[in-house]
């Protein structure tokens, strides 16, 4: 057992550091969920791309670095202790990559990798219907063959999807076979935006930003080789993707560690009330536990272990961390909480209401509690 | 970078679970809770000796003197295990405590016979006088009026050979002592669960069991506070662990509706619930294990910070699993009550949850 980073580690750092230093905005970029936003957080994604920053993980020849998980982690703990830009890129970079790079072809990594690591292709995910939230495997939205037969077209309606509203390319999962079991007869997609049939609903989220988008999708073509993993294998693919979203990829507990340091030192500047010590220390252990969690579970990841359930237990405890964290915040601040700056929430409001969502997407917290009591409990199944 | 066990470590835990998979058994432990004192005395020299064969007493001190030679993160496994089977002796005490404090007094004379004592005739060790609260470490040990000093809540007392006991007083400061059980009168202090043993002490002040004093026993009773928190809280992890084991195998077993009550949603979630405390709480247990191992300048905010985690992990576990079991948990035909009675204990030994919350945020504002 050795808890510190390796010279090498920490020359990485150094490097890291040195380049943040020099490249972050000193002002905030305007919120990625605006028009505006969206592009300046774009082409910062494309700055950091051309300095090999963006995707430090992926293998050289897409623009990364091909360095390990630690490397990674190391990054990303650079990365928000220099308060850079949230990334535009997440859903692509974080969870369509990992996916991607086991189930796709060598053709589909040359052509989406690159792009979705400069920015040029921005991703949102196709997953939840109006019908089909926590019960993901019941989604209706259709896939069937086209008239050659040769590619497919998609009919139906995906919705909550993040950044949908500017994003160039959708990931999501349709029905291929509508007479398979619920679980089977799905099929991953990979839809470009402007695709003929496409139109997007924005729907203003509850900072009233244009967070989410609904997707109709009217005949849309696509051809057989935008298809990720076998026909018919989507829920696999999906759950692929699902284990980056809630384990390892996601959610670094740098973004924790980060916002917990912050909270320590609102807490020292608003006169260090007594009321507020038990959950500001609780929230500076539990953004530390994440941190020791997570070098455990790449420790285990290194010797070639897989992340199996406990992805849900990561889950359910970075999003009850960060939903602490930020109520300890607004505790802090206490009747000033409400107030806006400049006609927008600060960095404590903004950071709550986000935090809000967080117990809710990517699996709500009542499936995670499902599949760490059966998968890892072994409970009957309900 | 490398948050991981050892193969040997891994097997040093595996090799001491089937020892106490046998030794300490459910059954085991019930014999002990109703024999009567003498009767848990040969219980305990019993598994004592199996423990001694295994070098757990000594598993920290160095070979040179007599020990095994491993460290810390050896240790945490074995500790967990211990926790996991609710061993009635001191392990915790004469291993994590008393043996690496001896043993980083050598080569003083009074620190070297005691930790002979210890490693050679296979003593266990008691040790009291050490309280931790929010403000910090204070003496519970008071000074009687034949001159005689008096400490409440020594722990392991019963067949202890040997007493590491502390005291304090505003002008000389912390004293630290190694007294031999022919010097002590004991009382013992009944508790709740049987496996817990404490006992009043009554010690007197002599120059040949001093080990140290003033800043140097600050110094050891400091880093002894904090060798308990980290140690108490692989015993809680090892505890949370086990109760969780039972409860959901029971809700697997107990039918309710006609279904197993581990199928419903309110049952799942409340085990959910302590498995995630759980899986927070051990990564945060090993930690503090590696910065005792390696004397980490953080060692003091991590020790609390794992203590407040397992503390409350475990609190949370029997909490669930009491309500999961339903009435039979609340009974003695039931195992659970064993292992919750030492939860509640351990949980506030050392310093609470709460006390630990205090402490860490104290070292995050620069005050420690």
């Amino acid at each position: 057992m050795d808890l510190t980073f390796s010279d090498a580690h920490e020359a990485f750092r150094a490097e890291a550091r040195a380049w943040l230093e020099a490249h972050v905005p000193t002002e905030p970029l305007a919120s990625f969920d605006t028009a505006e936003g969206f592009e300046a957080h774009r082409r910062w994604e494309r700055q950091m791309f051309e300095d090999r920053w963006s995707v430090v993980s992926w293998p050289v020849e897409f623009g990364g670095r091909d360095v390990g998980i630690f490397e990674w982690l190391v990054f990303e703990e650079e990365y928000y202790r220099a308060r850079a830009p949230k990334r535009v890129s997440q859903n692509g970079i974080f969870l369509l990559a990992p996916t991607m790079l086991e189930f796709g072809t060598e053709a589909q990594k040359a052509r989406f990798l690159p792009p979705m690591a400069s920015g040029d292709a921005i991703w949102c995910q196709g997953w939840s219907e109006p019908d089909a939230g926590s019960d993901l495997a019941g989604i209706r939205s259709r896939a069937s063959r086209n008239a050659t037969g040769e590619g497919w077209v998609l009919n139906g309606q995906k919705t909550w999807a993040s950044r949908g509203a500017f994003a160039d390319w959708c990931f999501g999962i349709f029905r291929s076979d509508p007479e398979a079991e619920r679980h089977r007869g799905l099929t991953y997609f990979l839809v470009a935006m402007d695709s003929p049939g496409v139109t997007v609903r924005p729907i203003p989220q509850i900072d009233g930003e244009t967070g989410f988008a609904e997707i109709f999708f009217d005949n849309v073509e696509v051809p057989e080789d935008q298809v990720l993993g076998e026909v018919g294998a989507g829920w696999t693919v999906a759950m692929a993707t699902a284990g980056s979203e809630r384990g390892l990829s996601l959610r670094s507990p740098a973004r924790y560690t980060e916002a917990a340091d912050r909270l320590v030192h609102l807490y020292a500047s608003h006169g260090r009330p007594p009321a507020s010590a038990d959950a500001v220390a609780d929230a500076h252990m539990h953004a530390e536990a994440y941190k020791l969690h997570t070098y455990w579970t790449a420790s285990r990841v290194v010797r070639g272990h897989s992340v199996g359930a406990e992805a849900s237990c990561n889950k359910i405890f970075w999003s009850e961390t960060d939903l602490a964290i930020h109520t300890a915040a607004l505790d802090l601040l206490g009747p000033e909480a409400e107030l806006l700056t400049g006609g927008a929430p600060g960095p404590w409001l903004d950071g709550y209401l986000f935090s809000l969502a967080g117990p809710i997407y990517a699996g709500t917290n009542e499936i995670q509690r499902n599949v760490v009591a059966e998968r890892l409990l072994g409970l009957p199944r309900g | 970078m490398d948050f991981a066990f050892s193969e040997q470590q891994d097997e040093l835990r595996k090799g001491v679970r089937t020892v106490l998979d046998t030794e300490c058994s459910v059954d085991a432990l019930r014999a002990f809770e109703l024999a009567d004192d003498a009767g848990r005395a040969a219980r305990s020299a019993n598994r004592w000796s199996v423990l001694a064969e295994l070098g757990a007493p000594a598993l920290v001190v160095p070979e040179a003197a007599g020990g095994l030679g491993l460290d810390d993160v050896d240790l945490v496994g074995v500790l967990e295990e211990a926790g996991r089977a609710n061993l009635p002796e001191p392990l915790l005490e004469t291993a994590a405590l008393a043996a690496p404090t001896l043993a980083a007094l050598l080569p003083d004379p009074v620190a070297a016979a005691a930790l002979a004592t210890l490693v050679e005739d296979d003593a266990m060790v008691a040790v009291g006088g050490v309280d931790v609260t929010a403000a910090g470490v204070t003496s519970p040990t008071e000074v009687t009026a034949d001159g005689m000093l008096r400490t409440p809540r020594v722990v392991g007392t019963r067949g202890a050979e040997l007493f590491l006991l502390a005291c304090r007083d505003d002008e000389s400061g912390w004293q630290l002592h190694a007294v031999p059980a022919t010097s002590c009168t004991l009382r013992a202090q009944p508790t709740l669960g049987a496996t817990r043993d404490l006992a009043t002490v009554h010690w007197p002040l002599a120059s040949d069991t001093l080990l140290a004093y003033g800043v140097a026993a600050e110094a050891a009773v400091a880093l002894l506070a904090d060798r308990a928190a980290a140690g108490t809280a692989a015993l809680l992890v090892g505890l949370a662990d086990r109760m969780l084991s039972m409860a959901a195998a029971y809700a697997k077993d107990r039918h309710q509706f006609g279904k197993p009550i581990g199928s419903f949603q309110a049952v799942k979630h409340h085990l959910a619930d302590a498995r995630v405390a759980l899986e927070f709480a051990r990564p945060a247990t090993y930690r503090a294990a590696w910065s005792l191992a390696t004397a980490q300048p953080s060692l003091s905010h991590d020790a609390s910070m794992a203590k407040a985690m397992a503390s409350d992990a475990a609190e949370l576990a029997a909490r669930l699993a009491l309500q999961v079991h339903g009435a039979i948990g609340y009974t003695w035909e039931c195992d659970l009550h064993l292992f919750m009675k030492r939860t509640w204990a351990l949980s506030r030994a050392w310093g609470d949850a709460a006390a630990h919350r205090r402490l860490v945020l104290e070292h995050l504002l620069g005050r420690r």
